[in-house]
């Protein structure tokens, strides 16, 4: 299946990262949560940030997004150091950023059709562009049907899945998600991922995934979508590593406390890692 | 001490925080996006919504004014001066605070309970992740809408407690209805009708902006949309009896320099 919108994605220079973290601090009022945290996210790439409840993984996608601000270090999206600019330049920058939340935070008062084609209006884009760029990317997610049907009459996985339609209408060159398969059943769960796959693998979106399963993380790594035979298949070749690679960021105690390939994670024998392992 | 610092620096906070939503949800105004068709949408929610208990409040605020005032008045023998007193009490005051009490009690909570629900969903969030300024979404057609139908709705106030006034002055006091109609438009300056209008104006910020900024700033999940809706109605209630005495003392000295 294929997805064509007139959008085309800003991607940083060669060599650039895509997103850039440097000595991140961020705290609130009950105490400091992320405590110099550093990474970059290179083009293309996807990187998996792993960690328990609490140790910050949502914030650095709200980071990332600029819909928070660090308290000290620089946070660098495309380029643009986001950390100190005005909302107002920040709400442009966000454009080139799709966002999925965790619960898929849809309008609940619009239907599904409105919420997917929100950004195309706020865009003034033409509206007999709209609709059938919206299909299309329903299409895409396998929900063409709910076209004209509210929220709260879907599923918590197709929500998810709208919400996803959402971020990638306009084929945005980076794409955060916040624990996408959270709460789902393990059948919805792999659906979820599948589209991720498929996100990454034909349209090569740079990606930062926040969850706590680890498997969802070596599904990216060792699963890729063929176009040609519109499959997802077992391939961890290191071509295909190469065109679409995985690292894994775990979070502890408000620092990155492992960051590494797959393989890396797999053979390390640090006994906190090994407890994502059990 | 530190107990104190801290409750004095996040009160601070809060009034930076509500002085900033206010400013921007007027200076929005000069600049777009503008979302016309939001603004009508509140305006029907906020405006042909409040009809009913504005219609039926009024009218009866006008008959009880007459039946308080207007035995007081057969003591001394000025009956007729009911229609006076009714309506220069409705235009200048009543009519606005009550009509601003009613819509606080209607509106501010809705606003509040929305816009929390949004926030605690993560729908603002999502808003301001697609580009959108909620400040400019959310806030300002709340504003513009509220500062449009308030005035509309106390004109429509003040005019059916007037008919209120006059069908119970007719019925208890047997007084003319012309006569009384007539001394209530005669009594009536340019000043008391400004005032009123001054006033509304007024009510209507806060009604909208309160709604909007207890409504953003909800913490604690479906337990602090509840919350941040009682406090919405709490604080634009008492800002709107507040300022109401401080209003009535501007309308007094400018009338008094200008009229």
């Amino acid at each position: 299946m294929s997805l064509s919108t007139t959008a085309t994605p800003t991607f940083p220079a060669v060599g650039q990262a895509a997103i850039e973290f440097n000595n991140v601090r961020l705290g609130f009022s009950e105490g400091e949560i992320l405590r110099g945290v550093t990474f970059s996210a290179q083009e293309r790439e996807t990187l998996v940030l792993l960690g328990e409840t609490g140790t910050g993984k949502t914030l650095l996608l709200k980071l990332a997004s600029g819909l928070l601000r660090p308290d000290s270090g620089r946070v660098r999206v495309i380029g643009k150091d986001i950390s100190g600019i005005p909302e107002s330049e920040l709400l442009g920058i966000r454009r080139e950023i799709g966002f999925v939340f965790q619960e898929g935070a849809l309008f609940d008062s619009l239907t599904v059709g409105e919420n997917v084609a929100y950004r195309l209006h706020e865009d003034g884009v033409d509206p007999d562009e709209i609709e059938p760029r919206v299909s299309e990317v329903l299409r895409f997610v396998e929900l063409a049907h709910t076209f004209d049907s509210l929220p709260s009459d879907l599923s918590g996985g197709m929500r998810r899945r709208v919400s996803i339609a959402r971020a990638l209408i306009t084929r945005p060159p980076i794409v955060l998600y916040d624990s996408p398969t959270a709460g789902l059943d393990p059948i919805t769960s792999q659906t979820i991922i599948s589209l991720i796959l498929r996100l990454r693998d034909v349209y090569g979106v740079t990606s930062l995934l926040a969850t706590h399963r680890l498997q969802d993380g070596f599904a990216l790594a060792n699963f890729h979508f063929d176009p040609r035979s519109k499959k997802v298949r077992r391939d961890s070749s290191p071509e295909s590593s190469r065109a679409a690679p995985t690292r894994f960021l775990v979070l502890r105690a408000g620092k990155i406390y492992f960051e590494g390939s797959p393989d890396d994670l797999m053979k390390s024998p640090d006994p906190y890692l090994q407890r994502f392992l059990i | 001490m530190e107990v104190l610092q801290d409750l004095a620096k996040t009160n601070i906070l809060k009034i930076q925080n509500y002085s900033i939503l206010s400013y921007h949800s007027l200076t929005n105004l000069a600049r777009g996006p503008r979302y016309g068709q939001d603004t009508l949408d509140q305006m029907d929610i906020i405006g042909v919504g409040s009809l009913p208990i504005v219609l039926l409040s009024g009218f009866f605020i006008g008959a009880v004014m007459v039946l308080q005032t207007g035995a007081q008045f057969i003591r001394f023998g000025q009956a007729s001066l009911t229609g006076d007193i009714v309506s220069l009490a409705l235009v200048r005051e009543l009519g606005p605070s009550i009509t601003g009490l009613l819509v606080a009690g209607r509106c501010a909570s809705g606003i509040a309970s929305e816009l929390g629900s949004m926030q605690v969903t993560e729908q603002v969030d999502a808003m301001r992740a697609m580009g959108t300024d909620p400040s400019r979404k959310l806030v300002t057609p709340r504003v513009l809408a509220t500062l449009i139908t308030l005035p509309l709705l106390t004109t429509i106030s003040v005019f059916v407690g007037l008919l209120g006034g006059m069908v119970a002055s007719v019925l208890s006091l047997r007084i003319n209805a012309t006569t009384f109609w007539e001394r209530a438009i005669k009594i009536l300056e340019f000043s008391d009708i400004m005032q009123g209008f001054m006033k509304t104006v007024v009510f209507a910020f806060i009604i909208a902006t309160v709604g909007c900024y207890q409504g953003l700033n909800v913490r604690g999940g479906t337990q602090g949309v509840g919350r941040a809706t009682t406090q919405a109605v709490v604080v634009a209630s008492v800002l709107i009896i507040v300022s109401d005495t401080f209003l009535t003392k501007i309308a007094l000295y400018l009338a008094d320099k200008l009229f």
